[in-house]
């Protein structure tokens, strides 16, 4: 079993072409006007747009004085990076990144493994029940967590309490709103969840028998056999969260405005672009971090798809 | 180290040992997933709850009112009552004085009243559960929900129509048809996958902006109709594994590739375009971010994602209100989740894994 990503191969960028026959052309033309609403779809919303936001990153568009656009140059992008409030966004997202990647990998792995065990009884109303919060709403898990994690109220402190520990002001406080994030992170796994459980269950039996034969223990297995088979599915997990992360923006803009409370602790860079674009409509600006944005996920994506050879294990090319 | 002789011991211990470990991992997991799913708990609990109890530091976690007796016509405050002999008894207050105050046993009425001395105040009141229904027909009136219900429900069927039939025609275009640069549109197709929203959010605003869709539910449907990268990849995995002999004998009898998608694929596809509907209609439902940017000015069209948000806004020190609208926001979700889940979840695993 492989992931999405294994259709990038060297082998599917050849392009052949060639004369072809009546026929052939004939259901080419067939296959294209059922690909056109993808093609079309594609260049009006992905291809144009992008080049559009290129292109606006070196104007001074703004939706509220639209008459009077100039051309900018680099201005935006040296405004950008003279700007010690970009300087705090880019640091509180990659600081989040760095606490929350770890968790959004290793959990949903875990969760697999349980639900994977032979022994475990009823696991399809496990599955079930382990999945569910991932189709809540966002604003309602947003309102359902506050509440939990309200300092006086919250059972979170109330459970702490109970056991002597006094709990701290979660999601009003500096150094308590990034554990508070990944507390509220921890309901979005439900898919990549599934994704490694039905990876997991396609494991052939005959590896873990051998294991077994070679007289290795519940751990060694896990860690020899179980881990580099579902590698694909960690690094496409790992792929779709890293880019995931840099637009992070909704959860902490419901959980506490648009602003970066507590102290610039929420000051994400979805929120600051989020605020340049829609909240002062400066389209100019927005769409320079937008570009600097994806430009540092090029990078991110191309170093994660370069190390993949030395951790991904395609057990399909080996076959 | 000890020979077993006993063959039937030993089965028995080892069915015993099977045994003992199925039940401690379910155990296990079963406290795992309590307290994954505890705040659900809190949500419902809290929903209920009476405003007076919002307040009080004292209030216990089950939804309860302040215990009343009704005495010879009068409605008396219950207080937990400590007496000389060590005793908690639960008393109804009588008659409230400063220094000493007169109470009578609601189980003991024979008894008669009787002389408390210590004030009143520092008593603790005692608690009888009691859910408040009426938080939801609060809620739902202050929402507006059947309002956000309509606009939530157009929205979110008329968008999944355009996913549907989009992303059909594009995944039997992907998986029937030989055509030159295929796996470039492929791959193209996947790479939108990882292309940041943010990076084409700006011009498209603009362009909405400029023909007058701000403010209306076009920018929520309309591009819905061109196909995205999940469900096609979904739809596509999903048609090769039907046989291609299937169309290969239906097209030998003359028909077209139109009667060949409704007669031949679409037929055997049942369960995937039933996840792909779900898909979209979920996805749309919890749409927050574009409902934000393109409605948050029109309040007549909003969707429930962002009707709620406002609606808390306002009841910012009144948890049991903000959690009864977190609850009537998730349900219709949940149920359908529930009703369709096997389905539902099989269409998740299909749209990232190939087997």
């Amino acid at each position: 079993m492989t992931t999405m990503f294994s259709e990038f191969t060297l082998r599917n960028l050849r392009f052949t072409r060639g004369k072809l026959s009546k026929l052939a052309r004939r259901e080419a033309n067939w296959g294209l006007l059922f690909l056109s609403p993808w093609i079309i779809g594609f260049f009006l919303w992905k291809f144009l747009p992008m080049i559009a936001s290129l292109v606006f990153s070196f104007t001074s568009f703004n939706l509220l004085h639209r008459e009077d656009v100039q051309w900018a140059g680099l201005e935006n992008y040296i405004r950008f990076f003279g700007d010690p409030l970009a300087g705090v966004a880019i640091k509180v997202s990659l600081t989040f990144a760095l606490i929350s990647l770890p968790i959004g990998i290793i959990q949903p792995i875990l969760m697999a493994a349980l639900l994977n065990q032979k022994s475990l009884r009823w696991k399809r109303i496990f599955t079930t029940l382990f999945y569910m919060p991932k189709i809540v709403p966002m604003v309602s898990v947003v309102y359902i967590w506050q509440g939990v994690l309200n300092a006086r109220t919250g059972w979170v402190n109330i459970a702490l309490e109970s056991i002597g520990i006094p709990g701290p002001d979660w999601i009003n406080t500096v150094a308590w709103i990034y554990p508070a994030l990944v507390l509220i992170g921890l309901w979005g796994v439900g898919d990549m969840m599934l994704y490694t459980l039905a990876t997991m269950q396609g494991i052939p039996t005959e590896l873990y028998e051998a294991a077994r034969v070679d007289g290795a223990g519940a751990f060694a297995t896990f860690w020899h056999i179980t881990i580099p088979m579902i590698t694909p599915i960690i690094f496409y997990n790992l792929v779709l969260s890293s880019i995931g992360i840099l637009m992070y923006f909704l959860v902490p803009y419901v959980l506490k405005g648009p602003n970066g409370d507590p102290g610039n602790a929420t000051w994400f860079y979805g929120m600051y672009l989020y605020k340049e674009a829609f909240a002062y409509s400066d389209m100019g600006m927005g769409a320079t971090m937008a570009w600097i944005l994806f430009l540092f996920a090029i990078v991110v994506t191309i170093i994660l798809f370069s190390t993949q050879k030395y951790w991904v294990f395609y057990a399909a090319e080996e076959v | 180290m000890a020979i077993r002789t006993d063959r039937s011991t030993t089965l028995l211990s080892n069915r015993m040992r099977v045994f003992l470990f199925s039940a401690s991992l379910t155990l296990f997991a079963l406290i795992i997933i309590s307290t994954y799913l505890s705040p659900f708990g809190y949500m419902t609990v809290t929903a209920i709850k009476d405003r007076s109890m919002i307040a009080d530091p004292n209030a216990p976690i089950l939804p309860s009112k302040e215990a009343t007796f009704n005495y010879e016509g009068q409605e008396l405050a219950v207080y937990l009552v400590p007496t000389e002999d060590g005793k908690v008894h639960e008393w109804a207050i009588l008659k409230k004085g400063r220094e000493e105050s007169t109470f009578i046993d609601p189980t003991n009425l024979e008894a008669g009243p009787t002389e408390w001395t210590g004030r009143w105040r520092t008593l603790e009141r005692v608690w009888s559960v009691s859910p408040v229904w009426e938080n939801f027909s609060e809620a739902w009136k202050g929402l507006n929900m059947p309002r956000l219900l309509r606009n939530t429900l157009v929205i979110a069927i008329t968008g999944s129509i355009g996913t549907l039939i989009s992303c059909i025609a594009v995944a039997y275009g992907f998986s029937r048809f030989r055509i030159p640069g295929k796996n470039i549109l492929f791959m193209a197709l996947i790479s939108t996958i990882i292309l940041p929203e943010f990076v084409t959010i700006v011009p498209t605003y603009v362009v909405f902006e400029r023909i007058g869709w701000i403010g209306t539910w076009l920018p929520l449907i309309i591009p819905h109709f061109f196909a995205n990268a999940y469900n096609v990849f979904l739809l596509r995995q999903f048609f090769m594994t039907i046989p291609k002999e299937l169309d290969e004998a239906a097209m030998i009898d003359g028909a077209s590739p139109m009667r060949i998608l409704f007669s031949v694929i679409l037929p055997q596809s049942i369960p995937a375009i039933v996840a792909v509907g779900m898909f979209h209609f979920m996805w749309s439902w919890n749409d927050f971010f574009q409902p934000l940017l393109y409605l948050s000015t029109e309040r007549e069209l909003q969707p429930i994602s962002i009707g709620i948000q406002l609606y808390n806004a306002r009841y910012f020190a009144q948890p049991h209100m903000i959690q009864a609208s977190s609850l009537l926001g998730l349900l219709v979700p949940i149920i359908i989740f529930f009703l369709a889940q096997r389905i539902f979840m099989q269409g998740i695993v299909f749209t990232g894994v190939e087997k």
